[in-house]
């Protein structure tokens, strides 16, 4: 249902159900801890950003009508029809081979984090350095650049440029509280 | 049929899923969203193989995966603010000033 619908919204509140239905796979999996952050990260932020960015951008009606007037079906049906067959092989690939039926059980939390600060010490130092570079490299993407205007071009456009700029500062706060959820 | 070979087949249809959303559609948005649908599905079948061995590995890498989703639509979201604020269009296919 998210890949299908034409307004940005409802795709975004299927991709929210498809989130949580996960969660509940993995809470049957026996992985409470990953369920409870698939919700609160996936489903609490990522959601969140998505929608300031849908709301940032203004997409409405007219967007939901020029992906109406996109996506005919010729063309969606070839590339569908490619991962279908890749789909058909990969679940012949699955259950070729009969495996011996698996007990679930629960990995609580306390196992996790003592291998991940235990064995995987490493790995979580560079996420660390990951979303670092990630925050700075979103903060240095979305700030606009001033615009540098010669200085015969400056005259007469002084106030068009100063509410431009108000504009923007205001643009970059939003995105700053969106970064920090 | 056993759960894990369920819980693989479910992650490989949200895998297929996402991967017909980034094949099909125009809006830079919605491809983002087919994303991290398959970064979510990735993660599921990591979860299934540490759960089928027991160990707590599996749940680790998922942690990892959803760091990396976190950081990437953050960084792609920017993108894409830059690229409407730029061009005022979503579409992929009139974002060609790199070709030739």
């Amino acid at each position: 249902m998210v890949i299908t619908r034409y307004h940005p919204v409802h795709a975004l509140l299927y991709l929210a159900v498809s989130f949580f239905a996960s969660s509940m796979v993995f809470l049957s999996l026996g992985a409470p801890f990953v369920a409870a952050l698939e919700i609160i990260v996936y489903a609490g932020a990522i959601i969140v950003l998505f929608i300031f960015v849908v709301m940032m951008l203004n997409l409405g009606n007219e967007t939901a009508r020029q992906e109406r007037e996109w996506l005919k079906p010729k063309v969606w049906v070839m590339p569908a029809v490619l991962v279908l067959l890749l789909l058909i092989e990969m679940i012949i690939l699955l259950f070729s081979n009969d495996t011996e039926p698996m007990q679930i059980a629960v990995v609580e939390p306390r196992k996790l984090a003592l291998s991940l600060y235990g064995e995987y010490i490493i790995a979580v130092e560079l996420t660390g350095f990951l979303l670092m570079a990630g925050i700075v490299g979103a903060a240095h993407i979305g700030k606009h650049k001033k615009e540098e205007l010669h200085r015969f071009l400056q005259n007469g456009q002084g106030d068009q440029q100063k509410t431009k700029r108000t504009r923007k500062t205001k643009a970059i706060t939003n995105e700053q509280t969106a970064l920090h959820e | 049929m056993n759960s894990a070979q369920m819980v693989l087949l479910v992650a490989t249809v949200l895998f297929t899923l996402g991967l017909v959303g980034v094949l099909t559609r125009k809006n830079v948005i919605f491809m983002l969203i087919s994303v991290e649908i398959m970064l979510n599905a990735a993660g599921m079948a990591f979860v299934a193989a540490g759960s089928k061995w027991q160990q707590p590995d599996g749940q680790v890498m998922f942690l990892f995966i959803l760091a990396m989703a976190a950081a990437e639509v953050s960084v792609g979201l920017a993108l894409v603010l830059q690229i409407y604020h730029q061009h005022k269009t979503m579409d992929v296919d009139r974002l060609k000033e790199l070709r030739d």
